[in-house]
């Protein structure tokens, strides 16, 4: 068993062109770690270089947005899917 | 050069008024791999706001979610600026050049201001453009509204809802 991660269009690049890539980590911020060994240049696209979670980027384990859960430090588990969005938003 | 339907064009502009004075939004979904905006789909916008709009997150995670179903992605990312002109903003521009956007996007932005002089319309005309914005960098360009995608295809293979 491992955690499946959605990977969006764009950042495919990263995945050999690959739609889902699986992962370990026990928490998001370790499953991207573990990403990045694999898929170099992820984690960069991911985290910023204060190690927050990209502004705008959505990141959801299952159906929750990491946002209200702890965001790097939501805690991950075999079993668990992980989908990537970008986030949708602007103003005037 | 944005080519779009006017049926779909008209749905942009309908959600754009009927939200005003706040700002709409919404996508308008086609086939993966094509160009083709036919699928118009007008989202909430969470903000709620005349200044900011931000689709809710587990609204787009549905979205994303059914597009991956249908096989589509989505061609046209819509919304509209309720006093301002329609040019993509800081926050339009910082949003479309984010990791995970899709540089492919056609960003269409309406405007739903009241003309005054000066901007060559009047009254309620409604302002729709288009635009790519790739790191930071937004094109202008050029919109083509066709009457029907249909005529593009074979009839054989014509869906009438």
């Amino acid at each position: 068993m491992a955690i499946e991660v959605r990977i969006p269009t764009i950042l495919r690049t990263h995945t050999g062109g690959n739609k889902t890539v699986e992962g370990s980590g026990s928490t998001l911020g370790a499953l991207i770690d573990d990403l990045d060994s694999k898929h170099s240049g992820l984690k960069d696209r991911l985290v910023t270089e204060e190690g927050k979670l990209h502004r705008f980027v959505n990141v959801y384990v299952n159906d929750e947005d990491v946002r209200f859960t702890g965001a790097l430090d939501t805690e991950v588990k075999d079993g668990d899917s992980v989908t990537i969005l970008p986030a949708v938003a602007g103003g005037c | 050069m944005l080519r779009i339907d006017r049926a779909t064009y008209d749905a942009i502009v309908a959600h754009a008024r009927k939200d005003h004075p706040d700002e709409a939004c919404g996508v308008v979904a086609g086939p993966e791999g094509t160009e083709r905006p036919e699928r118009f789909v007008p989202m909430l916008n969470a903000a709620r706001s005349p200044t900011f709009y931000e689709f809710d997150s587990a609204d787009l995670l549905a979205l994303y979610r059914e597009m991956d179903d249908r096989d589509e992605w989505p061609v046209v990312v819509y919304h509209s600026h309720t006093a301002t002109e329609a040019y993509p903003s800081r926050t339009d521009i910082g949003y479309a050049s984010g990791p995970a956007a899709d540089p492919r996007t056609h960003y269409v932005l309406v405007s739903t201001r009241h003309h005054g002089p000066g901007t060559g319309l009047s009254g309620d005309d409604v302002e729709f453009r288009s635009y790519r914005i790739v790191d930071g960098e937004v094109s202008e360009e050029e919109v083509e509204i066709v009457e029907s995608y249909l005529f593009g295809h074979s009839p054989t293979t014509v869906v009438y809802d």
